[in-house]
């Protein structure tokens, strides 16, 4: 059972209730309860194969089968499109990547452009290029051509160009240099100061603790625990029994 | 000098249109992942809807562009209803499901452009303004071929813009890439793809109603397009725009000398250069590894029959041996080329159930066997038993030559590939007509004195098929058959246990052209006579459906679809001319009900790899 969650936000912007996922036979999912508050970066914690990236993809629409309740902003999204969920104000960076390999940086932000929303910061691709500044050099250069951690950012880039409410964000640090993996920790907090939400998925504890309020730690589709983030921290018994490997 | 060059400027003038039409079939392909059968149909009703708007309005200069113009559209708002209708239920399937579906509609519109605007080839009117021809050195060359010269780059040009400079574009070559992806960035892929299909379509209605001033409108466009479209987008690369205009120049130019030197087999000629190329760069020109199509589906595992399906099967045969004692001439007929086709649809059965190889040109083997052994009763006088025995060493010697080919490609690209040599069949068979009989086929194959009561000739049918059936299926549950099926669900995992996979398939590929060559033989003399129709796409497809109806997962199931498709075949077309109509849409709503394979299991296979 889930313990009493403290701190939990009476009217979240995300709240999804009793989440299942299947893929084929396999029951992946098998009832995830999480929310997100408005302006408030929660984690989501877990080991390899908890099922964090499904339930990322599962909010957004992309899991072939999924029964549950997910609201966004108060509107039933569990049956929505990826498309249409994109349109409300979701916005999923995946942890492969995924840019768009054949098109230029600039095309790449193109596909990500969105019309302006009401109560989300506004990106365009100049503030972006301040955000990130070693995208600016390469506007015009293809998505084969760069490195891992260009490509992480431009993936984050391109999520923003569409302007939304909430982020989903799988994995940020993985497979990335300390150095840029401060980087990735820093826009975060730029975003959260910006008034965007954000769902983050994270292996690594340490980037979570430096940008999360809130953890919620999943196992073998479940969420086991969830809190403060420094509670989390500061709670040896818990991250030996759902995280240590 | 100057002859040669006119010759060079009318292979640019085909290579334009052939380019306009290929380039909406690369298109499509390259954002659906869907080779689009039905292309080539559409580019046949563009030309009909162009010759009605030309033969009312095409009088002025404005009046014909504008006529050409709305042909296009036209054909284009015909492929987007297609999409919304069809193939958006079938981005997700296996693509012998989605070669089929379109196919159907292919079926559908041939009779239905038949019904509206009749058999006859019709000649249209030239285009005003450019009725005359310029003087080349001295030859005359069409004018109206000129523009048409110009107009290939142009599109070109447009399609470039098009794709690189405007939203729409990027959000297509996005979606192209990744579909989820671009859709979870808020574009909405079905609408997409539905403007994909209206532009992809409308490019093949430009390119028909272009040649209404050029050539007679006909019945036979849609095929001959598809087939010479086909070639193209192969040949260029899959998905490439580029590729396709360069390998419509080469094929252009090897038409227009080809028939200089070989006047008998230019067909032949540009299926050869696609073989060749395949086999050189298997990518074609400009397509790179990852826009290749995925690996055939995997069929269905093949269920064994156990005892009692033996003693079922001899009950049957020995049910089926009584026929002609309790029912009538008729009826022997009719079961005699049930029987046939009931090997002719296990042959391929081969392939695709137990191979995962889905050949798009079967027929090439049965009408090799039948050929084989017409040719030899019409030119060397053989009796009926020595051409029997030939009908499957020819076809089998047919399938050796074009599986060594066939074999090194996969999914679409074996599909294609298989279609192409069953083109060349055809075309060999069409074209060389003082040899084969061309058009007119071959008349007068009857079986020996012995065998020409209908009850006899049914008894020998049965029993060559009987034996042949019980050799595939013993072939099937035998090491070579375990080893096909193992390089079917994972190719790597075979080699990796010491299976040659290529070598296997080559060996398959040979049974089953031998095993459809003797069907093809029995047919010959069933029917008296060859046609170059018997290797005709629509055979291939004819056997195609047969497995559909009876399911692939069993050996026993090709047999029931061949009994109950002649069943239908046959009782159908005396009722109605509309046969392909019907049939089409029985596949469309086959494809349709059955979007993943008619048994589950062929899609959990394929969601799984
Ligand atoms: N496409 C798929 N088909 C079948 N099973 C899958 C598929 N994708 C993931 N799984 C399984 O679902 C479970 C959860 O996977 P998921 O990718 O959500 O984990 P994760 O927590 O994101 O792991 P990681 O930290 O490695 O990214 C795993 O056991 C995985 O094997
Ligand atoms: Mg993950």
């Amino acid at each position: 059972m889930t313990p009493p969650a403290p701190h939990t936000p009476s009217d979240p912007l995300l709240r999804v209730e009793g989440l299942q996922v299947w893929y084929g036979h396999a029951h992946i999912l098998t009832g995830v309860d999480l929310t997100v508050g408005r302006g408030e970066v929660v984690a989501l914690i877990g080991r390899n194969g908890a099922g964090k990236t499904t339930t990322l993809k599962a909010i957004m629409g992309l899991a072939e089968s999924r029964r549950g309740n997910v609201t966004f902003d108060g509107r039933p999204i569990g049956t929505l499109p990826p498309h249409a969920i994109a349109r409300l104000g979701l916005g999923y960076v995946p942890e492969d990547r995924r840019i768009f390999a054949d098109l230029t940086v600039d095309e790449n932000l193109e596909v990500g452009r969105q019309p302006p929303r009401p109560g989300a910061p506004h990106w365009t691709p100049d503030r972006l290029f301040a955000l990130f500044p070693n995208l600016a050099a390469m506007r015009g250069r293809r998505g084969t051509r760069m490195s891992g951690g260009e490509q992480q950012m431009l993936t984050l880039a391109r999520t923003l160009m569409g302007n939304p409410t909430l982020l989903l964000l799988d994995e940020p640090s993985e497979g990335l240099a300390p150095i840029i993996v401060r980087q990735m920790a820093d826009a975060v907090r730029r975003l959260k100061a910006e008034g965007l939400s954000v769902l983050v998925s994270e292996q690594n504890t340490s980037f979570a603790a430096a940008v999360a309020d809130r953890a919620s730690v999943l196992e073998k589709g479940q969420v086991r625990w969830s809190g403060r983030m420094a509670d989390l921290m500061a709670d040896e018994a818990v991250r030996r029994t759902y995280l240590a490997v | 000098m100057s002859f040669l060059l006119v010759q060079a400027l009318s292979g640019l003038a085909t290579a334009a249109t052939l380019f306009l039409v290929s380039s909406g079939l690369t298109i499509v392909f390259g954002v659906t992942r869907i080779v689009n059968f039905a292309h080539g149909s559409l580019c046949m009703i563009g030309a009909y809807l162009g010759w009605s708007l030309i033969e009312r309005f095409g009088g002025s200069v404005g009046g014909f562009w504008g006529s050409v113009a709305l042909a296009s559209l036209g054909a284009g708002a015909l492929g987007a209803a297609m999409e919304v209708g069809l193939l958006r239920r079938l981005y997700r399937s296996p693509e012998l499901f989605q070669l089929l579906g379109t196919f159907g509609v292919v079926l559908v519109a041939q009779d239905a452009v038949a019904w509206v605007w009749g058999p006859e080839d019709l000649m249209g009117r030239r285009a005003p303004g450019l009725k005359g021809s310029v003087d080349i050195l001295g030859q005359p060359f069409p004018l109206y071929d000129l523009v048409l010269i110009g107009l290939g780059p142009l599109v070109l040009g447009l399609l470039w813009l098009l794709f690189t400079r405007t939203r729409w574009g990027v959000l297509v070559r996005a979606a192209t890439q990744d579909r989820d992806m671009a859709s979870a960035l808020g574009v909405d892929p079905a609408r997409l793809f539905t403007g994909v299909l209206f532009l992809g379509s409308a490019l093949a209605g430009l390119g028909g109603a272009l040649q209404v001033p050029r050539e007679a409108v006909n019945l036979h466009m849609d095929m001959a397009m598809i087939v010479e479209a086909f070639v193209v987008v192969v040949v260029g690369g899959m998905g490439s725009l580029t590729g396709a205009f360069l390998a419509a120049l080469l094929i252009g130019q090897l038409q227009a000398f080809g028939i200089l030197v070989f006047p008998q087999i230019t067909l032949v000629l540009v299926f050869l250069f696609m073989a060749v190329v395949l086999v050189l760069r298997p990518h074609g020109l400009m397509g790179r590894a990852e826009d290749a199509p995925p690996a055939a589906a995997a069929a269905a595992p093949v269920l064994r029959l156990g005892n009692r399906g033996g003693w079922i099967a001899l009950a049957l045969l020995a049910l089926l041996a009584t026929a002609p004692l309790l029912v009538g001439d008729y009826a022997v007929i009719v079961l005699t080329e049930m029987v046939i086709l009931a090997l002719f649809a296990a042959s391929l059965h081969v392939l695709i159930g137990l191979g995962g190889l889905v050949s798009f040109g079967h027929a090439a083997y049965f009408g090799l066997g039948a050929y084989g052994a017409a040719l030899l009763v019409r030119h060397l006088g053989a009796p009926m038993p020595l051409a029997l025995a030939a009908a499957p060493l020819v076809a089998g010697l047919g399938a050796l030559i074009a599986g060594w080919f066939c074999v090194r490609r996969s999914g679409l690209y074996f599909a294609m590939l298989t279609l192409a040599f069953a083109q060349i069949t055809w075309s060999v068979a069409f074209q060389w007509s003082g040899f084969t009989g061309g058009d007119n086929g071959l008349l007068g194959i009857w079986p020996s004195a012995w065998a020409s009561g209908k009850a006899v000739y049914y008894w020998l049918t049965l029993a060559l098929c009987a034996g042949a059936l019980a050799l595939l299926r013993r072939a099937a549950f035998a090491p070579f058959g375990y080893a096909l099926r193992a390089g079917r669900d994972s190719a790597l995992r075979a080699e990796s246990v010491g299976i040659d996979v290529r070598r296997h398939q080559w060996c398959a590929f040979a049974l089953a052209g031998s095993a459809a060559g003797l069907a093809g033989g029995l047919y010959a003399f069933a029917k008296g006579s060859v046609f170059p129709t018997l290797m005709a796409v629509s055979v291939s497809v004819d056997a195609l459906v047969m497995i559909l109806l009876g399911g692939v997962q069993t050996v026993s199931g090709p047999l029931a679809g061949a009994a109950l498709f002649h069943l239908l075949e046959s009782q159908v077309m005396r009722a109605t001319d509309l046969w392909r109509l019907l049939l089409g849409l029985t596949i469309v709503a086959l494809v349709l009900l059955f979007p993943r394979g008619i048994v589950g299991v062929l899609s959990n296979r394929r969601e799984r790899s």
